[in-house]
């Protein structure tokens, strides 16, 4: 405050909270020591560290904020706040460490503070009594702390730095309950995972450093600017080094082909899934293409006249599609939405690879908060609803009345996750949409209209199953045990489920269950917790309204205008400039409203079929009407749903494939090797006869002898003993020095 | 600037290594005295390089740190292997080699 007075009316000085943004993950990296030393001791086991750090990160992130909108009102194009020291040096190059504070930097900042403080307030409930609690909350602030550092970073070695802790504490947190040998498992295949990406990062760096000579991230004369300005040598070395670090991007944020850690991934307590798939980790990759984007825009030919693909929306799109399939198979609730957070990521992606920058960071921005919620409800549910567990066919169903709040915030986010008009994920999702229509990106529009398709239908189907129906298993037990025990015919078929609870049935997510054995459960029928409802609440706000803050149908542009200069490319037309935003127009959203509308009813219609009570209304409709029963004969059985999956679609995708692969193998690759061999063998036998037997056997016989000679010599030398080769070793070693020594002396 | 304490710093070690490796009968620890030789000879390379003023004693001795991590990564494998067949890895078990 008082430097800005000091550095006087001429220059607007940047504030306080800017100049000072390296304490933003500086703060939480030295809260995880404390807590590792001092935490055991602390009366609520180091979690108070914890959650006062992350809150402190979050003042200044939310100051910093302030002070950036502030200079803009200043300053038509803001120049980033850069602060470094140098870190190492090494043969004349030098690495710093700090800060590069402009738009996009605060936007992730005080998202990812501002999540990881309620995701810790949420887990102090969540975790309650674990053996490790301690531990889990170091690694939780340390997590954050990495993806802190990585969003500031001024340069590509900071950004590694803050990438790979990151890396590490997704490892310790996924593994949390490493006892269990399924969740170390998905431990070592997230870490293994992601690090074959990050090969990718290593190898990019490394080329940028070798194209541009620098590996500043920002500024004049960094890797954007000079990248802007076509200041390389070689175009082709540009490509291959935003192909590199696009891999690197493919596995940490779950892209296809390397997605598949990260439903795996959701063995971790629940709160380091939330944590992990909204603000941090997943978003790291789409942040890395975000941030170098003048390097992937040209490198790649974004939005150059007259290309309708590129790799970064191939990319993209095909994840939308996959992951959006594969969700509608998933009975864990949780890997619902880990599928979900991957289709998501591909939205984003896709959007950076259309040429839309802004709405693909708007989405980074309003997913976080809605997909956040979406997580803490599911952990809130198996927390108190369903027993511990996240089957959502087996011990959820008919919760919306037990568990007002985390419904209705549910429900909420559901919503601004399906892009319905007027909440938020409506005014990212679709603008991604619209963008590709207006850049002339025919296919992946309609791959993101058909990606909203699905992605509605998914999660009514998860709805309909959590929320809805009857109460089964789990579920049950919590409803049923304080009304009357008259169960209904569904709940009876799952009554052993219930009496075996309290011996064999606990998940894997109830470590602290030990303090409630032999007690009915404590907080039923009431909702969880403050400290789980709490969150929630206030994540359902913000998936409501953080929308507005771009709102195009409503010529809201704050957002806009925070970050674009962070693009690093001019608007505009041309080679290497991103274009305008499209106008909105109702028009124009039509399309995906219907769609959204469509897999609600359609999914809906399938839900109540499928998964129906047998007492719904539903089927005395189809039992009147003859089309509809027909329809409803069809799907009354789940297990022809999982059979179409199972039977027809994996059938016809993996069958054929496996074997066409077979084929090629038989026919192509083992004709190529039989014949190989067949002529390596005819031009042997030549061999043998002709040279081996006249002319080197001869040879051979001879020097044989000689070795056998000597061989005698030397036996005793080969005494079998590891430690006498060794000395020999040295020995000889020595006596090679010594000649050197004198033969120079 | 004092090379010669770098150096005799790089000798004690290569000493305690070269003699871990010939009284060792723990092949764990024979690797890790063949580590504390690769590092010593680590040390005589800045060392000198410093005293040179150029950069090529840096770029070795990270080439020997990469050369010793996938040596060390071979020769673990091999205890494991050693120990899964033998249920032991003292080194004066293995005489296969006997002549």
């Amino acid at each position: 405050m008082f430097a800005e007075e000091a550095a006087g009316e001429a220059v607007h000085a940047a504030g306080w909270f800017l100049e000072h943004a390296w304490l933003i993950p500086l703060i939480p990296a030295v809260a995880f020591f404390l807590i590792i030393f001092f935490g055991k001791k602390m009366p609520k086991g180091g979690s108070e560290i914890g959650i006062a750090s992350m809150a402190a990160s979050f003042v200044i992130a939310a100051g910093a904020a302030y002070q950036w909108i502030d200079l803009l009102h200043h300053t038509e194009e803001p120049e980033p706040i850069t602060k470094t020291v140098t870190w190492w040096s090494s043969g004349g190059l030098k690495f710093s460490i700090g800060q590069q504070i402009d738009g996009l930097a605060i936007m992730a900042l005080v998202l990812v503070a501002f999540i990881s403080t309620l995701v810790q307030i949420y887990s102090t409930e969540y975790v309650r009594g674990d053996r490790r609690y301690t531990h889990f909350f170091a690694s939780l602030t340390l997590f954050s702390a990495g993806m802190l550092t990585m969003v500031l970073a001024p340069n590509m070695v900071q950004f590694i730095l803050g990438w790979e802790i990151m890396g590490l504490c997704s490892f310790m947190l996924i593994g949390h309950w490493w006892e269990e040998e399924a969740n170390s498992r998905a431990a070592l295949k997230a870490f293994f995972t992601v690090r074959t990406g990050d090969m990718g990062l290593l190898v990019g760096t490394a080329m940028l450093l070798a194209v541009f000579g620098t590996l500043d991230i920002g500024g004049e004369g960094g890797i954007n600017a000079l990248a802007a300005a076509g200041e390389f040598d070689s175009k082709n070395m540009l490509m291959w080094t935003a192909v590199a670090l696009f891999i690197a991007a493919i596995g940490k944020s779950g892209q296809f082909p390397l997605h598949t850690w990260l439903p795996d991934a959701m063995a971790g307590p629940t709160p380091v899934s939330s944590l992990l798939h909204s603000s941090t980790m997943v978003v790291a990759g789409v942040f890395l293409v975000a941030r170098l984007y003048p390097v992937f825009h040209i490198g790649l030919d974004i939005n150059v006249a007259g290309s309708h693909v590129n790799l970064i929306a191939v990319i993209g799109g095909i994840t939308i599609l996959i992951a959006a399939a594969l969700a509608f198979v998933q009975n864990d609730i949780k890997k619902v939405l880990a599928y979900s957070t991957v289709s998501q990521l591909g939205y984003m992606m896709m959007g950076l690879g259309v040429g839309a920058w802004m709405p693909a960071v708007f989405h980074i921005f309003t997913h976080a908060f809605f997909k956040c919620c979406l997580f803490l409800c599911a952990g809130s549910v198996a927390h108190t609803g369903s027993h511990h567990s996240f089957d959502m066919k087996t011990d959820m169903g008919g919760l919306r009345k037990k568990m007002p709040v985390t419904f209705i915030t549910w429900i909420v986010s559901t919503a601004a996750l399906c892009g319905l008009p007027f909440f938020s994920g409506f005014f990212s999702k679709d603008e991604i949409i619209d963008s590709a229509h207006a850049n002339d990106y025919t296919i992946f529009w309609i791959i993101g209209l058909g990606g909203a398709f699905l992605t509605t239908a998914y999660m009514t189907r998860a709805t309909y199953l959590t929320f809805f129906g009857t109460p089964r298993g789990g579920a049950a037990h919590f409803v049923n045990g304080h009304e009357d025990h008259s169960h209904d015919e569904a709940a009876d078929e799952v009554h052993h489920d219930v009496d075996g609870l309290d011996t064999h049935a606990h998940g894997h997510d109830d470590h602290h269950a030990p303090v409630q054995h032999g007690k009915p459960l404590p907080f039923a029928p009431d909702d969880s917790p403050w400290q789980i409802t709490v969150p929630l609440l206030i994540l359902g706000f913000l998936a409501l309204v953080s929308g507005y803050l771009n709102a195009a149908p409503f010529k809201l542009h704050y957002f806009e205008h925070w970050l674009e200069s962070s693009i690093g490319l001019p608007f505009g037309e041309g080679g290497s400039a991103v274009p305008e935003p499209p106008e909105f127009e109702w028009i124009n959203a039509v399309p995906s409203i219907l769609l959204v509308a469509a897999g609600f009813a359609v999914s809906l219609y399938l839900c109540k079929a499928v998964f129906g009570s047998e007492r719904s209304a539903f089927k005395g409709l189809t039992q009147r009407n003859g089309l509809l029963g027909a329809g409803h004969k069809f799907l009354v059985n789940k297990y022809y749903l999982d059979a179409l999956y199972e039977g027809v679609i994996v059938r016809a995708i993996a069958h054929p494939i496996a074997k066409a692969a077979y084929w090629t193998n038989q026919h192509i690759l083992d004709g190529i090797v039989n014949g190989v061999g067949i002529g390596g063998k005819n031009a042997g036998l030549w061999v043998y006869r002709n040279v081996d037997q006249r002319v080197v056997d001869g040879a051979v016989n001879g020097s044989g002898a000689t070795a056998r000679g000597a061989g005698g010599a030397l036996q005793p030398v080969q005494s079998g003993k590891v430690s006498m080769y060794g000395a020999l070793l040295f020995g000889a070693a020595a006596v090679g020095a010594l000649v050197l020594v004198l033969v120079n002396s | 600037m004092l090379v010669n304490q770098f150096l005799i710093l790089g000798a004690l070690l290569f000493c305690m290594g070269v003699y871990g490796v010939l009284t060792r009968k723990n092949a764990v620890m024979v690797l890790l005295s063949i580590e504390l030789i690769l590092n010593s000879v680590n040390i005589n390379l800045l060392a000198f390089d410093r005293l040179n003023g150029g950069s090529d004693g840096n770029v070795f001795a990270l080439y020997i740190i990469a050369v010793a991590a996938a040596e060390v990564g071979v020769g673990l494998a091999m205890v494991m292997l050693i120990y899964r067949n033998r249920k032991s890895i003292s080194l004066d078990d293995l005489s296969e080699m006997k002549g």
